[in-house]
């Protein structure tokens, strides 16, 4: 079955891995919440790069090093084209999303002090709230947390009252890892402007799923991993506005970022250079970039719509099963289901599911206070991607029937 | 591999009925047991006759593996002491972690239960987090502090 002439059958036959079995049963993987397979598409291109240009970046004056450097940033073009962004001068790389948030509050965040704010929600990735409570150790700023309720939905009144002018900056998910819920970006930064403050969102969920547009957001700080839009890991992006960009100081010191180095003191390159430190993961970036490719060539609004429909699908059949209990059951939702099963620990769950070849997500999913606010150890998670289809859900319910029975 | 390896009925049984399950109340020593990766948290209560365990309890939240596992371990140190507990707990250790397929040694009784474990690596520390907990409550007897519990983490 398709939704709107959407080949998935096509699409799983760019990704290797699916062809893979696992303790002998085909593999339902349900893991793109956590990462995502990569197609062969991506995988050449990275091979090719190494078997045929690669160098050392922004060095050489020689043929291969001017290959690598284009290829490295021919890559960041294309990232600023995916995301809409004015110049590529407000494209960082870094490690990954919890290095670009890290990397906004080590730098941005020095000129906090006592009596300022960061707003944030209580349904956050680890990686939106750690940095922020480190930042705040160090300032004497205060961090804000903006409440959830039972079904999930930010509390977007109490959001709108603990902004304030001491709120400097507002920090929150695009769609939440642990819930699948969407937040209504635009009325949060809508909001955040009108008291003055800076704004971040964390895409992680997001780049993969819809199309975003960093210039109609109207957002100071945008981030996202690659690895998580069916690129490598170890990569990560950092969109910030340039001017907001070109008045952060440099958080990492070393090659690439100086233009002068004496010891009595050294000065910076232009942007984005003067935040990426050391040589970078050159093979990544072309994997990006391929993966936008690939994902623009699927049609994002398709692959969406293909997710929304799976999402429906799943939702539906879960709620069938005798126990279950899905936690998070926003209006707006992405493919991703947290649940429970009555009597049976997650961690048990993921087991029993691995054994029949279904590879779920058991655990915190790196947001403990979602667990502690629902009052759950930990849940299992199904997400969604490109390649998910009608018999990965078919395969999960036929699995949870399974875990009855051992429990039963 | 077949999950009745890692869920047998020993198991099963004693995750729906756990033995020795609550708080002991006074007791000679505590220890708060938790394994931050999945949330299983256990509180042993524990008293002494001697060098003997003359009774033990545990209480908590936690997967299947980690409450048997628990059930499991109160009933059998009860009367041992500690040389016997460390030995034990080597043994069950030997068996959780063991690739060679070595059957079990006998002296570990209904415990042999666990050794279907050592085929998920990633539940090898549902399985110990009990004995860790045993561990830091008996090396906790007697401490200045001895009436606030222990407490370990497994990563």
């Amino acid at each position: 079955m398709t939704a709107q002439g959407y080949d998935v059958a096509r699409v799983r036959a760019d990704f290797p891995i699916l062809a893979t079995t696992v303790r002998g049963k085909r593999l339902a993987f349900l893991d793109t919440a956590a990462s995502s397979q990569r197609p062969q598409a991506v995988i050449d291109a990275m091979a090719h790069y190494e078997r045929t240009s690669h160098a050392n970046v922004h060095r050489g004056v020689y043929e291969l090093s001017q290959k690598a450097t284009d290829a490295f940033e021919g890559a960041r073009e294309r990232i600023r084209r995916f995301l809409n962004a004015a110049s590529v001068r407000e494209i960082v790389f870094t490690r990954g999303t919890t290095e670009s948030i890290n990397l906004v509050a080590q730098s941005w965040g020095r000129r906090l002090g006592p009596g300022d704010e960061i707003l944030i929600t209580w349904m956050e990735h680890h990686a939106n709230i750690v940095p922020w409570q480190m930042l705040c150790e160090r300032t004497g700023a205060m961090l804000r947390v903006t409440p959830i309720d039972l079904r999930g939905e930010l509390d977007v009144a109490a959001f709108e009252a603990l902004l304030s002018p001491r709120t400097k900056l507002v920090a929150f998910t695009q769609i939440s890892n642990s819930l699948g819920t969407v937040l209504p970006v635009e009325r949060l930064l809508a909001a955040a402007k009108r008291v003055g403050a800076l704004t971040l969102i964390d895409g992680a969920q997001a780049v993969a799923h819809q199309r975003i547009d960093v210039r109609a957001l109207d957002c100071d700080f945008y981030v996202f991993s690659s690895h998580k839009l069916y690129g490598p890991t170890g990569l990560g992006v950092l969109y910030a506005r340039e001017a907001v960009l070109a008045d952060m100081p440099p958080w990492q010191g070393g090659g690439d970022m100086i233009r002068t180095v004496t010891f009595s003191g050294s000065t910076w390159t232009e942007l984005p250079h003067r935040f990426e430190a050391g040589t970078p993961h050159i093979s990544g970036a072309v994997g990006l970039a391929t993966a936008i490719d690939y994902l623009e060539s699927l049609g994002i609004d398709a692959v969406h719509a293909h997710e929304q429909r799976l999402l429906a699908r799943a939702t539906q059949a879960l709620r069938a099963v005798p126990g279950l209990r899905i936690v998070g059951e926003a209006a707006h939702k992405a493919g991703v289901i947290s649940f429970v099963l009555e009597d049976v620990h997650p961690h048990d769950l993921g087991t029993i599911l691995d054994a029949e070849g279904v590879a779920v997500r058991t655990g915190h999913h790196c947001a403990m206070p979602v667990m502690d606010f629902f009052d759950v150890p930990a849940t299992a998670r199904a997400s969604f991607g490109c390649y998910s289809d009608d018999a990965d859900i078919d395969q999960l319910v036929t699995a949870l029937g399974h875990a009855r029975e051992v429990f039963g | 591999m077949d999950l009745k390896d890692l869920y047998r009925d020993v198991i099963l049984d004693h995750n729906k009925r756990p033995r020795n399950f609550g708080k002991l109340e006074p007791c000679d020593s505590s220890a708060d047991g938790n394994n931050p990766l999945c949330g299983d948290r256990l509180t042993i209560t524990l008293r002494l006759d001697g060098d003997r365990i003359d009774d033990i309890r545990f209480e908590g939240k936690g997967c299947a593996i980690s409450t048997a596992s628990a059930s499991l371990m109160t009933e059998a140190v009860k009367g041992l002491d500690r040389s016997a507990i460390q030995n034990l707990h080597a043994q069950v250790h030997h068996t959780l972690t063991d690739h060679g397929g070595a059957l079990p040694p006998a002296e570990l009784g209904k415990l042999a239960a666990l050794a279907g474990v050592r085929e998920y690596p990633a539940r090898v520390k549902c399985a110990s987090l009990c004995w860790h907990t045993l561990d830091a409550a008996l090396a906790h007897v007697g401490a200045p502090d001895a009436a606030s519990a222990a407490s370990v983490s497994t990563e």
